[in-house]
């Protein structure tokens, strides 16, 4: 239920954590690993915002109904991601028929 | 005066119980929250688009965002998460005095962060790296490096503007505060104001990486 009170200590973990994410992704920017470079700075965003998410925002402790909400949220921003970049990076398959 | 006030708030007709009431709330919040996803997975789009079309560009033009800036304002956002948690924390066991002080110090730190971006603003102003007639790069993507500055300043500003409006509301719950309108009982406008300053801040555990970070070794 959302009137659920979260411990102050488990605030000050999920802070801890954030603060460290943060300061490894910074640090991982600084070297060069090829392509896994993005991957690790969206990994480490992804897991930050869940952090927030659950904890901070207290979807943990909420109700079906908004867990429900919250989730589908996110699933109708991966489509709207995916499915405009199926066009543009499927564009030069047609050479000389699109751009 | 505000001790009736505190009991209608409390529960309002159309609810059965608190609980139903509360989640009634969160979940209209959040409901909310989702229109707001998708209002910055618009703009988050756009980038993900041109940064696969134009990799080298954006690289380019990140090299001019300052790194030591841009972590320093993440850690203070997180900071102001924490306080905005613990705010909640605060206004749910009654205790006013930590309710109010987590309030102001949010807000102080929500204003920290607006400054240090405010400067970040000003230097790129100094630079001519804002879109616009004044633009200029040297190089031969300086289109496309516009395009990212143009990228860069419609979500920093408008994630700006979001934290405007949260400081907005933040200083409206402390003077209400204050006035002893928030209880053990009845503290869901703090709950709810805190949703959406999370929110803000994880827009920003996005931006941060994506405009300051990738392409960066």
């Amino acid at each position: 239920m959302s009137d659920h009170i979260v411990p102050k200590k488990l605030y000050y973990m999920i802070f801890g954590a954030l603060i460290a994410l943060t300061l490894v992704t910074v640090g991982a920017s600084f070297i060069d690993l090829g392509p896994f470079n993005n991957v690790v700075a969206l990994t480490i965003a992804v897991v930050k915002a869940l952090l927030v998410v659950l904890f901070f925002m207290h979807v943990r402790y909420s109700t079906r109904l908004t867990k429900l909400v919250v989730a589908s949220g996110f699933l109708w921003l991966g489509i709207l991601i995916f499915i405009t970049l199926t066009d543009y990076l499927s564009r030069g398959w047609l050479t000389g028929v699109a751009q | 005066m505000t001790e009736s006030g505190e009991h209608s708030l409390a529960l309002r007709h159309q609810f059965d119980t608190v609980e139903q009431q509360r989640d009634a709330s969160t979940l209209g919040m959040w409901v909310f929250l989702v229109t707001e996803i998708m209002f910055f997975g618009g703009l988050f789009t756009a980038y993900v688009i041109y940064r696969t079309l134009y990799p080298t560009a954006f690289e380019a033009g990140s090299h001019h965002l300052n790194i030591t800036l841009g972590a320093i304002n993440t850690v203070v956002l997180i900071c102001s998460s924490l306080t905005m948690a613990l705010a909640v924390h605060g206004a749910q066991l009654g205790s006013r005095k930590a309710l109010i002080a987590c309030l102001l110090l949010t807000i102080l730190l929500g204003s920290v962060f607006l400054g240090i971006k405010a400067f970040e603003y000003a230097d790129k102003f100094a630079h001519h790296l804002v879109p616009g007639p004044n633009f200029q790069f040297e190089g031969p993507f300086s289109r496309q490096v516009q395009l990212f500055y143009s990228i860069y300043f419609g979500t920093t500003g408008l994630h700006a503007l979001h934290m405007i409006i949260g400081i907005g509301m933040l200083s409206v719950l402390a003077w209400q505060a204050r006035r002893g309108r928030y209880s053990a009982e009845y503290n869901t406008p703090i709950e709810l104001v805190g949703l959406y300053w999370h929110f803000v801040d994880i827009v920003w555990i996005f931006l941060f990486p994506l405009l300051y970070l990738l392409g960066r070794h």
